[in-house]
């Protein structure tokens, strides 16, 4: 299984690299959604509340972008096939896909987050890290589990660039509250975190949660 | 070959299948045994290429019996994955990868020595190829490199849908041993080509309208009423 795993996301990574089709994409949505709100608001700088709420609404919607384009070499070559007729656990399957987004969003908000910052933060970004860093790759692992999973559910259907959204999006919403409750003390001034733990907490449950389910049903989506 | 079957290699007993209330097979019933080569002939929209996706696994079937080198399908599939080589119209090929990656990626998923990758190359005759994207090749290339894809594995059953679409006939001749009669594999080919269909199959069946219009050796078939399917 984690052999078959590495090879799909050395293939994943390498198709990705040469193509740049997914990263580049979500990361100028970000950055360009950050200089709209910039101007938008009429503001020079967001903390607290608000400055959360943009800094993840957005990165869930360049998410939307990643996961659209998740089987896209799949579906557009013919890939899907080769991987259904191969003995390969459809686990494996789940995990490089996973695995995949996983990396791409750790790419897009190695730009993205600090273009927030530049942009629109008010307080110092830097010092709402280490605690922000663990908020963003927990949230990211949730987003990997479930973006992996409404990929495959969209591969096959006519209107996948409709369907991923709109499956997407409610099913992270627990996750948006986490990670943007979580976060929003470490955007205000001078601020301590607040409650830090408890949300830390409520995103691993998201990812244990979510991980165990997509496991559970992947092999069933993939299904003729 | 990658295993050894007991038994008839196809074993097929009425089936069926559905594309909502469309009926894209119906009736078909044929028993190949290992070695041999079943010609599937019909127009366009017979039903052919369903056939192979069922056979691949890619498709249930919605009624009758579905035996493939002694599996059950669609209940044991995952027993007869790995055992099978596809080659239709798509080359399942990612064109953004050299032909040395795509194999290199197959062997992976298939367990398979490095070496094998090389032995394949070779085979079809792309070694001073292999490192250009896929994009960058010509349509008989690409399909060469998918015969040594499908048969990366070596696959006691091999589904082939007009194999030699593409291809000149050097490079049709030396995919002979991979996919030909005398690779020793059992065989279903799909191809609008009846003479040589049938000069190279041991059974044919015909299909019109996803039905099944014949089945019978091929030695004993006119060639005449497999063209009536193209009427």
């Amino acid at each position: 299984m984690i052999r078959a795993a590495s090879a799909i996301l050395r293939k994943d990574l390498t198709i990705e690299l040469r193509t740049k089709e997914s990263v580049p994409a979500m990361t100028l949505f970000s950055v360009t959604v950050y200089v709209l709100f910039h101007f938008g608001l009429d503001r020079d700088t967001l903390d607290g509340e608000l400055a959360s709420g943009v800094l993840w609404v957005t990165l869930l919607l360049a998410t939307v972008i990643g996961v659209s384009r998740l089987f896209a070499a799949e579906r557009e070559q013919g890939g899907i096939d080769a991987l259904l007729l191969a003995p390969v656990d459809r686990t494996a399957l789940f995990v490089a896909k996973a695995g995949a987004l996983f990396l791409y969003l750790v790419l897009l908000e190695v730009v993205a987050v600090p273009v927030f910052g530049l942009l629109l933060l008010g307080p110092d970004l830097f010092a709402a890290f280490p605690e922000l860093l663990a908020i963003l790759v927990l949230a990211d692992i949730g987003l990997a589990a479930v973006g992996a999973l409404v990929a495959a559910l969209a591969v096959e259907t006519r209107a996948r660039e409709l369907i991923v959204p709109l499956l997407l999006l409610p099913l992270v919403v627990p996750l948006l509250i986490g990670a943007a409750s979580a976060s929003e003390p470490l955007l205000r001034e001078g601020a301590e975190p607040e409650d830090l733990g408890r949300f830390l907490v409520l995103l691993g449950g998201y990812d244990l949660v979510f991980g165990l389910i997509a496991l559970a049903v992947f092999d069933f989506l993939l299904d003729d | 070959m990658s295993d050894i079957t007991v038994g008839p290699a196809l074993d097929l007993n009425g089936l069926e299948r559905r594309y909502g209330e469309r009926v894209a097979l119906s009736g078909v019933t044929v028993r190949l045994e290992p070695g041999r080569t079943l010609a599937v002939f019909g127009a366009n929209g017979a039903g052919k290429t369903t056939l192979l996706r069922v056979l691949a696994g890619l498709l249930r079937p919605h009624a009758g019996t579905v035996r493939v080198l002694g599996c059950d399908l669609p209940g044991e599939t995952w027993k007869v994955r790995g055992r099978i080589g596809y080659l239709g119209h798509d080359p399942l090929l990612y064109r953004e990868l050299t032909g040395r990656e795509n194999l290199t990626y197959q062997s992976r998923l298939y367990d398979l020595e490095p070496e094998r990758v090389e032995e394949a190359l070779a085979a079809v005759g792309l070694e001073r190829r292999a490192n250009e994207p896929v994009r960058d090749l010509s349509k008989g290339m690409v399909q060469r490199l998918a015969a040594a894809r499908a048969t990366l594995h070596d696959p006691a059953l091999l589904l082939l849908d007009e194999p030699r679409a593409n291809l000149d006939p050097a490079a049709a001749e030396r995919l002979e041993p991979l996919i030909g009669r005398d690779s020793g594999r059992a065989r279903v080919l799909v191809t609008h080509d009846v003479d040589g269909g049938l000069a190279e199959a041991d059974l044919a069946v015909g299909l019109r309208g996803g039905r099944q219009a014949f089945a019978i050796a091929a030695a004993e078939l006119d060639g005449s009423r497999a063209r009536e399917l193209y009427a």
